[in-house]
C-alpha cells in the first residue's frame, strides 16, 4: 500500500526541462528524503506533488495520491486536497506567515476553508490544540500572537501547525530547517518525525543536507539535474553507494582539508574587554532608552598565521563583533587593535589599519555590483591604499589574484552574472586577497554554497594558507566546516565567549554546557567504516 | 497602540510649529509691501504709515509671528488687507466647497482604482491587465482641465445633465450640492484614480510573490481567496500612502479645475490673494493647507498601525 506514487514524472518550464522521468513512492508513516544540490529539481518535485507549479510549467507522467491522479484533477478538486490530504512546510519561516494576521487565525483558516460548517470558536479551539501539539502551548503562545512576536523556530512550528491541522495523509517539508540554528533544527526535526510516526503520515522531506536526513529518513532519494540517480533504504544506501554522484555528495559533505601548521604565536588582532551596546526603544515617552549589550566584555587574541573559528547561533553577537573588528561601528568599552594600532580612532575607522583587513561575506549573489566588470570588482580594496597600482601593475595584480583563486585572467573582463555561486565566492576571495591583507574575516563565507562547491572553496582556503600565510577569523554556524578549517575556535553565546580552545579539543571534549548542546544538536553523517547495518 | 498614536501626535505638533515658522519667514522675505500695493504708486507717506500701523505691519517680526499664531489658535486668522473682512470667514466659506470636492474626488478615485488595480493584478500579463494598464496610462497622461472641458461639452452642453459651472450652495440640499460638484470631482479623480490603480496593482503583485501567499495556497485556498484574505491587507500600506498624498493634493491643487468650473474654492482664493498681495490670506490658507497635509499624514500613520501589527509593536 503506497500513499504517494510518482511515476515517470517529467516537467518543463517554458520548454526548459526541470524534471526527467522521476519515479518514487511514499508509504503511509514513511519518511522519505529527497536530497541533491541546487538545480537538482528536488523543490520542484515537492511543488509538483502539491500541483503548485509556476506559470508555464507542463508535466507528463503521473502523481497518484492513493487512487487519485493529481495531474488529472481540476483546480477546485486540488484546492480541496491541499491542506486537507497534503500539507506543506516551507524553508523560510520568517516570511511564510502572513504578517498582519494572528497565528490563531492562520491555523484556524486551514480548518475553516475545508470544513465550512465548523464554527469560528470550534476552529480556534482546534487550532489551539494543534499549536499545543507542535510545542506552542496556549499559556505562552496564545492564538492572538502575531508572527513578528515569535522566533524563527516558533514560526516554523506555526507553519507546521497550519500544515498538519487537518491531519493530512502526506506532509511535504521543503528544506524546513535550513534557515534555523542547529539546536532549533534538531527540535524541528524531532517534531516532524514524531508527527509522522504518531499520525501514520507520510513525510516527504526535501533537503540539501545529507547529515540531516541520515538519522531520520527511512529512505533516501538522491537527485541530480532533474533525475533520480539513486534511491534506497537509508542504511543500505549509505553503506553501499552505487552512483558516483552519491559518493561525491557524501564525501563533500564531510570534506576535510589539511592546514599547514600555524607559526609561533605573535599577536595580530587583539580584542580586549569589548562591549557593544545598542539602544532599545524608549519604554515611556520621556524615559531614558534602555540598552541591549550585543557584545559583552569580550576578549581574545588572534595570532599571526593562525586560523581562528567563531561559532554561535543567530543573535549571539557574531555579526556585531565582525563589524566592530572592521571598524564599521564604534564600541562602548574596550579596545580592538591590529598590530597594536586601534581599528577605530575618534569617530572614524583607522584607515591605516583598515587596509590590513578584508572580509568575505555569505551571499555570493548580493555582494557584488552587477554593473561592474570583475576587474573593477576585485580592485575595489585599492581605494584603501595611498598609491594604488596603475596600468600594467594593476593588471598583474588582478591576474595574480584571479589565478590564485582558480580563475583565469581572461575572466577579468566578464560581468558577475556570468559566474556560478562558487565562482562568485572565489571572486570575493580574490577581492579580499588583492591587497595582501594581514587578516581576512570570513563571515559565513561558505554557508550559501552547495556541498560540492563548498568542498572546493575549503580546498582553496587550505591551498591559500600554504601559499599566502593567511590569518583569518572564520565565522560560521556550521560546526563541521569550522572544525576542518581552523586551528582554534571560540564559542559565543549571548555576547560572551563561553569556551575557547584548540578546535579538535573543543569539539571532542567540550567543557561548557552550551558547547555540548551545540555539538549534540549538529547533524552528523554516520561513520561508514563501522559494520554494515 | 496608544503610545504609537501619542508619538505620531507629538510629531504632528512639532511639524506644525516648524511649518508655521517657515511660512511666516518665507512670506516676510517675499518682496512687496501690502500697504503700498493697496494704496497704489502715488500714495502719501503719511497715509501709507497710517495704513501700515492699522494693518499691524509696523510691529517687529517676532511680535507679528506670535500674534499670528496666537490668533490662529483661537480661530482668528486676522483681517484680509483687500476685502477688509475676517480671513476666518473667507476661508470658512471656501472650505465648504473645497473639502467636499476633495473628499468626493477621492471617493471616486478609490472606488474606481481598487477594483481596477485588483482586477489587473489578478490577471497579470493577460488581456484584462493590459487593457486596464493602457487605460491608466491614458488617465495619467490626459491633462485634467482638458478632460474637464470635454466633460462640460458632453454632459452640460449636449446632454444638459449638469450645469457647466458655479456652485449652488449647500442650503439647496445635499443632492443639489453634490450634483454641482460631480463633474469637477470626476475631472479631479481621473488622474488620481489612474495613479492609484497602478499603485494598487504593483503593490498586490509584490505581495502575490511573497512566501505567505504560497502558504495560503498550500492550505487549500483558491488563488482568489488567497488574494482577498491575505494579499489585499498587505498591499494596503503603499496604497494608503498614496491616498494620503492625493487628498492633500486634491485640497490644494484644484486651482485649475476650480477655474474651469467657476467654483469658489480654496485654490481660487489663494490665486486671487497672491495677485492682490493679500499676504495675510495667503499665509492663512497656506497654513491651513499645511495643517491639513500634516493631519492627513497623521491619520495615514494611524491607518498603517491599524493595518500592520508590526508597527504597533515597534512604536
Amino acid at each position: 500500500m503506497t500513499l504517494l506514487t510518482v511515476s515517470n514524472l517529467s516537467l518543463s518550464i517554458h520548454g526548459l526541462r526541470i524534471l526527467d522521468g522521476v519515479t518514487f513512492s511514499v508509504a503511509p508513516g514513511e519518511i522519505v528524503a529527497v536530497t541533491g544540490e541546487s538545480g537538482s529539481g528536488k523543490s520542484m518535485t515537492a511543488l509538483a506533488a502539491m500541483q503548485l507549479l509556476p506559470k508555464g510549467a507542463t508535466t507528463t507522467g503521473h502523481l497518484m495520491l492513493g487512487d487519485d491522479d493529481l495531474t488529472q484533477m481540476s483546480e477546485a478538486a486540488l484546492c480541496g486536497m491541499r491542506g486537507n490530504d497534503i500539507g506543506m512546510v516551507f524553508q523560510e519561516p520568517m516570511t511564510a506567515l502572513n504578517p498582519v494576521q494572528t497565528i490563531g487565525r492562520q491555523v484556524a483558516e486551514t480548518i475553516r476553508v475545508h470544513e465550512p460548517s465548523v464554527s469560528r470558536a470550534e476552529a480556534e479551539a482546534r487550532a489551539a490544540d494543534t499549536l499545543t501539539r507542535v510545542g506552542l502551548p496556549q499559556d505562552r503562545f496564545p492564538l492572538s500572537r502575531y508572527p513578528h512576536e515569535l522566533s524563527g523556530g516558533q514560526r516554523q512550528r506555526v507553519v507546521i501547525a497550519i500544515a498538519i491541522a487537518l491531519r493530512p495523509r502526506l506532509l511535504i517539508a521543503d528544506e524546513p530547517t535550513t534557515a534555523l540554528d542547529v539546536t532549533t533544527q534538531a527540535q524541528i526535526l524531532t517534531l516532524l518525525t514524531r508527527l509522522a510516526r504518531e499520525d501514520g503520515m507520510g513525510l516527504l522531506m526535501i533537503t540539501h543536507d545529507l547529515a540531516v536526513v541520515a538519522d531520520m529518513a527511512d529512505r533516501i532519494i538522491v537527485m541530480r539535474k532533474g533525475q533520480i540517480v539513486e534511491q534506497g533504504e537509508t542504511q543500505a544506501l549509505l553503506h553501499n553507494m552505487q552512483h558516483p554522484y552519491t559518493k561525491m555528495l557524501f564525501d563533500a559533505s564531510r570534506h576535510e582539508v589539511n592546514l599547514p601548521a600555524a607559526p609561533a604565536p605573535v599577536p595580530l588582532l587583539e580584542v580586549k574587554g569589548v562591549c557593544r551596546d545598542y539602544h532599545l526603544p524608549r519604554k515611556t515617552l520621556f524615559g531614558a532608552p534602555g540598552t541591549f549589550r550585543a557584545v559583552d566584555n569580550l576578549s581574545f587574541t588572534l595570532n599571526r598565521g593562525e586560523r581562528l573559528g567563531l561559532v554561535g547561533e543567530s543573535g549571539c553577537g557574531k555579526s556585531t563583533l565582525t563589524r566592530a573588528i572592521l571598524g564599521l561601528e564604534q564600541v562602548q568599552k574596550g579596545s580592538i587593535t591590529v598590530d597594536g594600532q586601534p581599528v577605530f580612532t575618534g569617530t572614524k575607522p583607522n584607515l591605516a589599519v583598515r587596509r590590513k583587513m578584508q572580509v568575505v561575506f555569505q551571499d555570493p549573489f548580493g555582494s557584488f555590483n552587477p554593473r561592474h566588470r570583475v576587474d573593477r570588482l576585485v580592485t575595489e580594496p585599492f581605494h584603501l591604499l595611498d598609491t594604488p597600482p596603475q596600468g600594467a601593475e594593476r593588471s598583474r595584480a588582478i591576474d595574480e589574484a584571479l589565478t590564485a583563486v582558480g580563475l583565469r585572467p581572461a575572466d577579468a573582463r566578464k560581468y558577475i552574472h556570468e559566474f556560478s555561486g562558487g565562482q562568485r565566492q572565489r571572486i570575493a576571495i580574490a577581492r579580499a586577497l588583492i591587497i595582501r591583507p594581514e587578516l581576512i574575516l570570513f563571515d559565513e563565507a561558505v554557508s550559501a554554497l552547495d556541498v560540492s562547491v563548498r568542498a572546493q572553496i575549503l580546498d582553496l582556503l587550505a591551498d591559500l594558507c600554504s601559499h599566502y600565510d593567511l590569518t583569518y577569523l572564520f565565522i560560521s554556524h556550521d560546526l563541521s566546516v569550522v572544525r576542518t578549517v581552523t586551528d582554534r575556535v571560540l564559542v559565543m553565546q549571548s555576547g560572551r565567549i563561553v569556551e575557547a580552545g584548540e578546535t579538535g579539543q573543543v569539539f571532542d571534549a567540550p567543557q561548557h554546557a552550551y558547547t555540548k548542546s551545540l555539538i549534540a544538536a549538529a547533524p552528523v553523517l554516520p561513520d561508514l567504516s563501522q559494520s554494515v547495518g | 497602540m496608544l503610545r504609537y498614536a501619542l508619538k505620531r501626535f507629538l510629531s504632528l505638533l512639532i511639524s506644525l510649529a516648524v511649518a508655521s515658522l517657515v511660512i511666516f519667514v518665507v512670506i516676510e522675505v517675499a518682496p512687496g509691501d501690502p500697504a503700498s500695493f493697496m494704496l497704489g504708486l502715488n500714495a502719501q507717506p503719511e497715509t501709507l504709515a497710517a495704513l501700515r500701523s492699522e494693518l499691524g505691519l509696523d510691529q517687529s517680526r517676532p511680535e507679528r509671528y506670535i500674534e499670528w499664531v496666537g490668533g490662529m489658535l483661537q480661530g482668528d486668522f486676522g483681517t484680509s488687507y483687500t476685502y477688509r473682512t475676517p480671513v476666518t470667514e473667507m476661508i470658512g466659506d471656501r472650505l465648504w466647497v473645497s473639502v467636499p470636492l476633495a473628499l468626493y474626488a477621492l471617493f471616486l478615485s478609490v472606488v474606481v482604482a481598487f477594483p481596477a488595480g485588483i482586477y489587473a493584478a489578478s490577471r497579470r500579463g493577460r488581456a484584462g491587465d493590459i487593457g486596464v494598464m493602457g487605460a491608466t496610462q491614458l488617465g495619467v497622461a490626459v491633462p485634467n482641465f482638458w478632460f474637464a472641458m470635454i466633460l462640460v461639452l458632453i454632459f452640460s452642453i449636449n446632454l444638459r445633465w449638469f450645469s457647466a459651472g458655479g456652485f449652488v450652495g449647500w442650503d439647496k440640499g445635499l443632492f443639489a450640492g453634490l450634483h454641482a460638484l460631480t463633474l469637477p470631482a470626476i475631472a479631479l479623480a481621473l488622474p488620481q484614480a489612474a495613479i492609484l490603480a497602478r499603485v494598487m496593482r504593483s503593490a498586490l503583485l509584490d505581495v502575490l510573490g511573497e512566501d505567505f501567499m504560497r502558504t495560503a495556497r498550500a492550505k487549500g485556498l483558491t488563488a482568489r481567496q488567497a488574494l482577498w484574505r491575505h494579499g489585499l491587507r498587505n498591499a494596503l500600506i503603499p496604497v494608503l500612502t498614496i491616498i494620503g498624498l492625493q487628498f492633500s493634493f486634491l485640497l490644494a491643487g484644484s486651482i485649475i479645475i476650480e477655474q474651469v468650473f467657476y467654483l469658489p474654492g480654496l485654490g481660487r482664493l489663494v490665486f486671487q490673494s497672491i495677485s492682490a498681495r493679500d499676504l495675510i490670506v495667503v499665509e492663512s490658507v497656506v497654513m491651513l493647507l499645511v495643517f491639513s497635509v500634516i493631519l492627513v499624514n497623521f491619520l495615514v500613520d494611524l491607518a498603517y498601525a491599524a493595518v500592520d501589527p508590526r508597527l504597533r509593536a515597534r512604536t
